[in-house]
């Protein structure tokens, strides 16, 4: 088989996929049902992943739910992205001990071994690829990102079902798997549950070859393609991406911000679930006695006051200053930056704001009062006060 | 490092229940390590020894809540270099500051069969209500690593890395599913302070807000969301006063929803 083939394998056929990815050394990380949610762990075979099971998402609102049938990939995004995969929420960087006066250092082995990433969304493979441009373009590769990402087998998964929080249309990542995977499937539950298989990559075409598959008609096709029409139509959400970055530019100190602010918590969890936010904080740990030093990266936020802080305070003081940054920063000078929107439409942010703050609502509420907002009152309206 | 002299440093009690201090006694490792750079010069809990003041380092337990105890903490900040308060009674009043919002006379004679014998100030306050304070640590009780941290930070000079940002990041960063949105469960994560490791959603339980408020708290939109998720004014009210309830906005926020 080639790139760019497709096949059909039937759900014991999956299976052993997942087992030929194990038997070939990768660990497999995959959907799994746990604390009341769908979330991404290691799993040993497809039998750990949560069949006949979708969710409910709204902003600020997650619910599990079952379903009529045994999909095993019939529910939206998790709670958390591949991100924790790729880039870790907590990591040491180095360790040093002084020894008879002299310093040595100890650098972090960066090893996750081979692994296999089973159910990537459109939307996330936009993300991941998102992440390797910030982490590995350009001149320096941050070695943590570059040595977790060199060994992963992608399976991605066309979603048959939007999530209610869904926008990956309006922005051009999905429903449908176009790029960054080594097979993408499309499950097929009715008339025969069954898997449309993508070849994406040769290695990906090595391991479909290796389990029984035959090849795909007609209808397979046709049927795969209603299923990501399906998701397509049921997008939970939009946004009207037009001309976003002037609109935005346009509006630094829309009243909207201050609306928001009132209700934003600043809590950052927006920044912690949303599959392309990179900041980390660095922080150095010494021992009691001054002889062992430690340097820690966490996952950071453009809602804490320390991660604006300069000499003397923080420069982002204001709510409503936190926000803006957020929300110019996915939308408008994420191109500026790297080229591309920082936002894949994945809604997350929305699902897991704890007061279910909506990014696309606030964009709307932005552009149809811009018209009347320009030029009007800008001094009492300053979103940095 | 080579020091002239170890540092001196003194434990203090004020009004509390002796857990932040027995979460310095339960450092043992640490101890020893500290007990090789400083000397530990006033620390009653522990020792009966008392070397005189003044001292390099004050860790202060406990809140202000008698005539006697104002008079002290007086005290305690003159003999005292770097005055650090540890634990939500020294930092917020702790959870005897609800005596804030009663009436401390009544209460007295209904619960004291001699109250004339009982010395009491109308209300519980933190410590930096009194004196001067070099550096709060928050958390009922505190967090062994980080009062690790806060030790070795003022011994080696430098700033205590304590973060004053939300719980919900340490809840994020552990991988929890948030239980508010996956559940209703309401959940003071987000306008509490770090430094626990957000251990309550990771066992299905709402935060409980012992770290106090975070560094931006919005107390008015999170209990507009409780509401919204079906939890009375009353309740909310409760919610906020816990270890912490003399704090800001805790208090102004329950007193909000629960006028009297
Ligand atoms: S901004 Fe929100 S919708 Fe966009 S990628 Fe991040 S989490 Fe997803
Ligand atoms: S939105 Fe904030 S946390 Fe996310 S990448 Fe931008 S600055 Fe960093
Ligand atoms: S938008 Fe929502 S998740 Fe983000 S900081 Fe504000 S309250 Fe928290
Ligand atoms: S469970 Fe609580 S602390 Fe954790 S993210 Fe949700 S609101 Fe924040």
């Amino acid at each position: 088989m080639q790139p760019g083939a497709h096949a059909v394998i039937d759900l014991a056929g999956f299976g052993q996929v997942l087992d030929l990815l194990r038997a070939s050394g990768y660990r497999l990380i995959g959907p799994v049902r746990r604390d009341g949610a769908i979330v991404y762990d290691e799993i040993s075979s497809a039998a750990d992943l949560p069949a006949g099971w979708t969710e409910e998402q709204g902003p600020g609102t997650y619910r599990l739910q079952r379903r009529n049938d045994g999909a095993l990939f019939g529910y939206a995004t998790a709670p958390d992205s591949w991100k924790r995969a790729l880039h870790p929420p907590v990591l040491r960087l180095w360790q040093g001990r002084r020894v008879n006066g002299d310093l040595q250092v100890a650098d972090e082995p960066d090893d996750a071994g081979p692994r296999a990433f089973i159910g990537v969304r459109a939307c996330d493979l936009h993300a991941i690829a998102i992440q390797d441009r910030v982490f590995l373009a350009g001149q320096y590769a941050d070695p943590a990102y570059k040595a977790r990402s060199e060994n992963v087998f992608i399976v991605a998964v066309n979603c048959g079902q939007a999530g209610g929080t869904c926008f990956c249309l309006s922005m051009g990542t999905g429903p449908k798997a176009t790029m960054g995977f080594d097979l993408a499937l499309t499950e097929i539950v009715d008339g025969g549950h069954r898997f449309l298989v993508e070849v994406g990559t040769a290695r990906g075409a090595e391991i479909l070859d290796g389990v029984p598959h035959r090849p795909a008609d007609g209808a397979d096709g046709e049927a795969a393609a209603q299923v990501v029409a399906k998701a397509a139509a049921q997008m939970g959400r939009s946004l009207d991406t037009r001309d976003i970055k002037d609109l935005l530019y346009r509006n630094l100190e829309h009243p909207r911000w201050q609306e928001v602010a009132a209700r934003c918590l600043t809590c950052g969890n927006c920044t912690m679930v949303c599959p392309t936010c990179f900041c980390t904080t660095v922080e150095d740990a010494t021992d009691l006695a001054g002889d062992h030093a430690e340097r820690w990266r966490r996952w950071g936020s453009c809602f804490s006051l320390e991660f604006s802080y300069v000499h003397g305070g923080s420069i982002r003081a204001s709510a409503a200053s936190r926000y803006r940054q957020w929300l110019t920063h996915k939308l408008a000078t994420w191109i500026d930056q790297f080229g591309t929107s920082g936002c894949v439409g994945c809604g997350r942010c929305i699902t897991w704001c704890p007061v279910g703050i909506d990014i696309t609502e606030e964009v709307r509420a932005i552009r149809e009062t811009s018209a009347a907002m320009a030029g009007a009152g800008k001094e009492e309206h300053r979103a940095d006060a | 490092m080579a020091r002239q002299r170890r540092p001196k440093v003194a434990v203090w009690k004020f009004a509390s229940c002796d857990g932040c201090q027995l979460t310095l006694l339960n450092c043992e490792e640490e101890l020893l390590a500290v007990a090789g750079e400083v000397e530990i010069a006033y620390f009653l809990e522990a020792s009966r020894a008392v070397v005189r003041g003044p001292y390099d380092l004050s860790l202060v337990e406990g809140s202000i809540s008698t005539p006697h105890d104002a008079a002290r903490i007086q005290m305690v900040r003159r003999v005292s270099r770097v005055l650090v308060t540890i634990g939500a009674c020294a930092t917020a009043g702790g959870i005897q500051a609800l005596r804030n919002f009663a009436d401390v006379e009544a209460w007295r004679a209904l619960v004291y069969a001699h109250p004339d014998y009982v010395e009491t100030l109308a209300t519980s306050t933190p410590v930096a209500a009194h004196v001067a304070v070099d550096f709060e640590l928050r958390g009922c009780p505190i967090n062994k690593g980080q009062l690790v941290e806060v030790l070795t930070a003022f011994l080696h000079g430098r700033r205590p890395a304590i973060p004053t940002d939300s719980v919900c990041l340490e809840c994020k960063r552990r991988g929890t599913v948030c239980v508010m949105v996956a559940d209703g469960t309401p959940c003071l994560g987000p306008i509490t302070q770090a430094g626990c490791g957000a251990i309550c959603p990771a066992y299905q339980r709402g935060c409980y807000g012992c770290y106090g408020p975070m560094e931006t708290p919005n107390a008015t939109a999170l209990a507009d969301w409780w509401k919204h998720l079906g939890v009375p004014d009353g309740d909310i009210a409760r919610a906020l006063r816990t270890f912490n309830a003399w704090a800001e906005p805790f208090r102004t926020e329950s007193e909000r929803r629960e006028p009297h």
